[in-house]
């Protein structure tokens, strides 16, 4: 296999020495078979053992080395140099505050995923001892798209909407919360809506759609968004005209 | 070693200009000002009509008729069904999926009923106005 020369030009910030991010040219030789991830490791191994990125996998299930390539936000595993130019630009996620070099801080998202209360909840609580709460497989198929999600935050870095406002709860939260919500087993719909249907939740979409183009697990957040506001809409008017008993 | 993240500020203005996506959406959005331009001429209309002179509503009527506002609405008719119908049909499968066992129904089905059901509303409104 021949290699080829790629120009990477690498987003670098150290936070001990630069006011501000700068970018740092590398020219590296590629495998015909090599994407981003294997460029950025040849230059850490080889060219400037200073650059700081985050990878695990190279499998795209960690979701750790999700990065801005040239413009838009993609897994750097699976992002791949034989369908880019010679000239490649890296940048850590849009939306984040950038920790050092490509490495972002997560912190806010971590914090909204717990707002989605990403588990079952029964009002049967504790559940009962050696007892299963069975689901049908098309019950499953209802939400099994949702569970896809590896929170490697490309849907939060596409975002237009997180960009402008760090309150909003965000694609991937949402459609987490949605995953439990359409769970036949799950009775927690109540509990979720106070703060989905909030000001800061399913209605701060505008449905540009860019976190589903964005998705590398085909979960499609902004479908789930959606739903979710049909169903928030039903909820306040079932509660407005008393149609249902499951007050939050 | 100290924690200083780099916060890089979105632009409020010009961030649509990023890229294709963005600015199509926006293009989208912007059927707005023509929703709202649709509800001032039927408020005028309205208060056209409720003033009770034939004339003052004739005269609304010809305010409408004039070349300018003959390619206005045209514009409108145009931007409106690529911007708003073609595009929000489109995007009706993601926010109204329909599961029938454990298949979902493919997304242009829910499409196309879309464009089924608009055929069949506009013809029942061309069927009111007398013109079928």
């Amino acid at each position: 296999m021949g290699t080829r020369q790629i120009e990477l030009e690498v987003m670098r910030y150290n936070p001990e020495k630069d006011e501000a991010p700068w970018f740092q040219q590398y020219s590296v030789p590629c495998e015909e078979d090599w994407a981003i991830l294997d460029a950025l490791i040849y230059v850490k191994d080889n060219l400037d053992s200073t650059l700081s990125y985050r990878w695990s996998c190279h499998m795209m299930v960690c979701g750790s080395c999700g990065m801005t390539v040239n413009g838009e936000p993609h897994l750097t595993c699976k992002t791949f140099i034989r369908d880019l130019p010679d000239k490649v630009r890296v940048e850590p996620l849009e939306n984040f505050p950038i920790e050092r070099d490509l490495v972002v801080v997560l912190d806010d998202v971590m914090q909204k995923l717990q707002l989605a209360k990403p588990y079952i909840i029964r009002k049967d609580d504790p559940p009962p001892e050696d007892e299963e709460y069975p689901q049908s497989r098309a019950a499953l198929k209802k939400f099994k798209q949702y569970t896809m999600c590896i929170n490697c935050m490309l849907c939060y870095s596409a975002c237009p909407q997180y960009g402008l406002s760090n309150d909003f709860i965000g694609p991937a939260a949402l459609s987490l919360a949605h995953r439990y919500n359409l769970d036949s087993r799950d009775q927690g719909k109540a509990q979720r809506l106070d703060i989905l249907a909030d000001h800061d939740g399913v209605w701060e979409c505008s449905f540009v759609g860019a976190c589903s183009e964005a998705c590398p697990k085909n979960v499609d957040p902004a479908a789930a968004i959606q739903q979710m506001k049909v169903d928030g809409t039903m909820e306040w008017w079932k509660q407005k005209f008393g149609l249902t008993g499951d007050k939050p | 070693m100290s924690r200083r993240p780099y916060v890089r500020p979105m632009s409020r203005t010009t961030w649509y200009m990023r890229n294709g996506r963005f600015k199509v959406y926006m293009l989208r959005e912007l059927t707005s000002l023509l929703v709202g331009f649709y509800a001032f001429l039927v408020l005028f209309g309205l208060v056209a009509l409720s003033a009770g002179s034939e004339a003052q509503w004739n005269d609304f009527l010809a305010s409408q008729q004039g070349p300018e506002m003959i390619a206005l609405h045209g514009f409108a008719l145009l931007y409106f069904l690529f911007y708003q119908t073609f595009a929000w049909f489109n995007l009706a499968p993601k926010a109204m999926p329909v599961q029938l066992g454990e298949k979902k129904l493919p997304a242009h089905f829910i499409v196309i009923a879309h464009y089924v059901a608009w055929a069949v509303v506009s013809a029942f409104i061309f069927w009111l106005a007398g013109a079928i």
